[in-house]
């Protein structure tokens, strides 16, 4: 495991990929219980979250630019429709150059999921998953779990209530207790298994629940735990989305197994 | 991994989250909760509660949509077509009070989102799109639709993406639409509703005007009018406790240049929504009584309504006709709301007066109320004076109960007036230097500075130019003969000069 990081670490550098020279650029968080705002089934409030790493930013427009310049099938003027929509990349000015509408330290966005996992793939890395990405997300500055604070959960909702614009550069948000900067109040980002989101969403069909009051009341139970609204809204974005889809405010950044390199 | 276990779970939750709308469970009947009133001739009842009336016939037509609060003109068609609806969903800042922004996310751009006109019966092909800059999915429930979700789950749709979904328009009446995407009390406080009105195969009856308002309320941080962008709060919105309450999202949306307008003689038809996300309304137009109400936007009416309810999630049809010219001001009569909180808009009606239907202020005199203890003294002056012989102790007499009635609130019974506020009238130098003086301050107020026995006042009297000329005069006779003073009688005569020598604002009385 060791050696692998080192040869990846080495494989960053000579990509220009910068990262802090203290770590790799991943912290390693969890291992334990968590409760999600997805409880895994009636009755089981919590959630096992094995040990993983996640990268202390998201993916920056430059970081992306060089693997793009690495894996030419994911510019945009030749990526296959398939795996990214019209939007992929639209802001860049060209294939392989951000331009001003994108600087280099501003978080890449308008990337689809079929992208974002390429990238991480390709830096021997991984999306995370839902409850990793929530699991971080749940801390402040210095709680791993400030979730009940009414501040913490209105400075979520404040990034909601304003106009989308332009992503500020990464990393100048403050860190949170794991030292994980931008979960919240940057883009949006995706995670590995959207698409379990995604799926219901499409395959919804609520004509074939032959008992609708109880479903309606089972959603607005749910509902009524108002302090998960915020992050509510972060899974309504998600499982509106397809694998090819992108959105000038959505990104993504990576994840790892196990333990510190 | 416990991953795989979850995700069998999430479509059940999610479901539940994400569109939680529970009209499905609509009656097939569609027969009315209620019997048509007996005013209601049943030839009168327009058109069928409910109707199939087959495939759309001819081309395809796009639908005219209306920003509010204009509304589309009638379909005009007597056959059912498929018409194609193209909205597109835009989150911006706009102004919800002068000088308080808000983040607004609206359909087509506006608060409520575009009026949709269909005639029933038509296959409706919905396109909604979401802007490339907004940054939420959204999608749209349309009261209108016979369907799981009122088609929200066919319209989830991403920032920068389209999604379309095809209904037949099988009910008449007025619909709310709305976003339903979670949380969906906040996409409603943002502003994301709508009317869609699904005509009857006849059509509407013809009116001079019609117009659309949508009632909404809104949640701030900040408090009412306090200024700057102010966020959603939503502790407010779960509390039920509105900074704004507004018609058309807006403190200005429907005054002053923007009042909806209308000529004396002339029907209106006002399609009225309110879409929540949490107050009912009490919809009622001062000065005006609805001819007719579609209530909850049905097909049964009532007749001759002062107000409304109109339920979150719900609308009204109200139909008027315009007599008087002036300014009709409509409201949630739940009057707090109205005056407190901005649920106020104007129909500014132009055109001749009818003194008949009314008459404007034809008396305007002070009500003495209690104070009024006896004006016997008044009504034998007035009648000495006509006769030409009233004497100065009648007069003074008369001057004492009116000056009772409408003076000595401030001057006080003494005359001395209150220190530093009211200047004395008892042996004030200020009154007897002038009594011409006395008499115009009387019918058209003071303001500012003046200095009275040596000690200064800065305060306001009001005119009293409800008074008549003999009123006045026997009042300023009474001052100026009372508390010490001794001064001249004040006749009506001196008091008529001056008053057709100073202009007055009408009905400038306190």
């Amino acid at each position: 495991m060791r050696g692998v990081s080192i040869v990846l670490a080495a494989g960053l550098l000579a990509l220009g990929v910068g990262s802090p020279a203290a770590t790799d650029g991943y912290v390693a968080i969890g291992g334990g219980t968590f409760r999600s705002v997805l409880p895994a089934g009636p009755g089981i409030e919590q959630v096992e979250i094995a040990r993983y790493r996640l990268a202390t930013t998201p993916v920056t427009n430059a970081q992306f630019l060089a693997f793009v310049r690495q894996h030419p099938q994911w510019r945009r003027d030749r990526v296959a429709r398939l795996f990214a929509d019209e939007s992929y990349l639209k802001a860049w000015a060209g294939p392989v150059s951000p331009g001003p509408a994108a600087p280099a330290d501003a978080p890449v966005v308008q990337v689809s999921w079929f992208a974002a996992s390429a990238y991480c793939e390709s830096i021997d890395a991984r999306l995370p998953t839902w409850y990793e990405w929530e699991y971080a997300a749940a801390a402040d500055e210095t709680r791993a779990d400030a979730r009940s604070d009414p501040a913490f959960r209105a400075r979520m909702l404040s990034w909601y209530a304003r106009t989308a614009d332009t992503p500020a550069e990464v990393g100048q948000g403050p860190a949170n207790a794991y030292g994980v900067h931008d979960l919240h109040a940057l883009v949006w980002e995706w995670v590995s298994d959207f698409n379990a989101l995604m799926v219901s969403t499409d395959s919804r069909d609520q004509g074939e629940d032959p008992d609708l009051l109880k479903f309606c009341g089972a959603g607005a139970i749910t509902m009524q735990d108002k302090e998960n609204y915020a992050v509510l809204m972060r899974i309504a974005m998600l499982s509106s989305l397809q694998g090819a889809y992108t959105t000038a405010n959505l990104g993504f950044r990576c994840a790892r197994d196990g333990e510190e390199p | 991994m416990s991953n795989d276990r979850a995700h069998r779970i999430l479509p059940t939750l999610l479901v539940a989250m994400l569109l939680v709308s529970c009209d499905g469970a609509r009656e097939s009947s569609g027969q009315p909760p209620q019997a048509a009133p007996p005013s209601t001739p049943a030839s009168e009842v327009t058109g069928t509660t409910r109707g199939d009336f087959g495939p759309p016939q001819g081309e395809p037509v796009r639908a005219v949509l209306t920003s509010p609060p204009n509304v589309p003109p009638p379909t005009g068609r007597d056959h059912p077509a498929k018409v194609i609806v193209e909205l597109e969903v835009i989150e911006q800042e706009m102004e919800i009070s002068e000088g308080v922004k808000y983040t607004f996310w609206t359909f087509g751009g506006t608060v409520p989102g575009s009026f949709i006109r269909v005639r029933q019966g038509d296959t409706v092909e919905f396109h909604l799109k979401n802007n490339p800059s907004s940054k939420m999915p959204h999608n749209i429930d349309l009261h209108g639709v016979t369907g799981p979700g009122g088609g929200a789950a066919s319209s989830f749709t991403a920032p920068g993406h389209e999604s379309q979904f095809t209904f037949k328009a099988l009910n008449q009446g007025l619909f709310i639409y709305h976003c339903a995407t979670a949380p969906v009390g906040m996409h409603i406080a943002n502003g994301m509703y709508g009317l869609i009105l699904v005509e009857p195969p006849e059509g509407m009856k013809p009116v001079d005007k019609e117009y659309y308002v949508v009632q909404g309320d809104f949640y701030t941080v900040g408090k009412y009018r306090e200024k700057g962008l102010q966020p959603f709060d939503m502790q407010k919105a779960i509390d039920e406790n509105p900074t704004y309450v507004l018609f058309n999202g807006s403190e200005g949306a429907l005054v002053g240049d923007h009042a909806i307008k209308a000529n004396v003689g002339e029907s209106v038809r006002l399609y009225v929504g309110n879409g929540g996300p949490n107050l009912v309304s009490s919809f009622h137009v001062i000065g005006e009584i609805f001819d007719r109400v579609r209530y909850e936007g049905g097909t049964y009416y009532q007749e001759n309504v002062q107000t409304t309810l109109i339920p979150a999630g719900g609308a009204a049809i109200t139909e008027f006709h315009v007599d008087v010219p002036g300014s009709y001001v409509l409201v949630d009569h739940s009057i707090f709301r109205a005056f407190n909180k901005g649920a106020l808009a104007i129909l500014k009606v132009d055109g001749p007066e009818d003194k008949t239907i009314y008459s404007g202020k034809e008396v305007d005199s002070v009500y003495l109320g209690d104070k009024a203890a006896d004006l016997a003294a008044v009504t034998v002056a007035a009648e000495a004076a006509a006769s030409g012989e009233m004497t100065l102790d009648q007069q003074i007499k008369a001057g004492a109960a009116l000056y009772n009635g409408t003076c000595s609130v401030c001057h006080q019974d003494n005359g001395a007036g209150l220190p530093d506020v009211f200047p004395p009238l008892a042996g004030s130098d200020f009154l007897m230097a002038d009594p011409k003086r006395a008499i115009g301050i009387v019918l058209n107020g003071l303001t500012g500075p003046v200095t009275v026995n040596g000690a200064s006042f800065n305060s306001v009297m009001p005119p009293m130019s409800q008074l008549n000329d003999d009123e006045v005069a026997n009042i300023l006779t009474f001052v100026m003969n009372s508390w010490g003073n001794k001064g001249p009688a004040v006749s009506a005569d001196d008091v008529a000069r001056v008053r057709v020598n100073t202009q007055r604002t009408e009905g400038a009385a306190h």
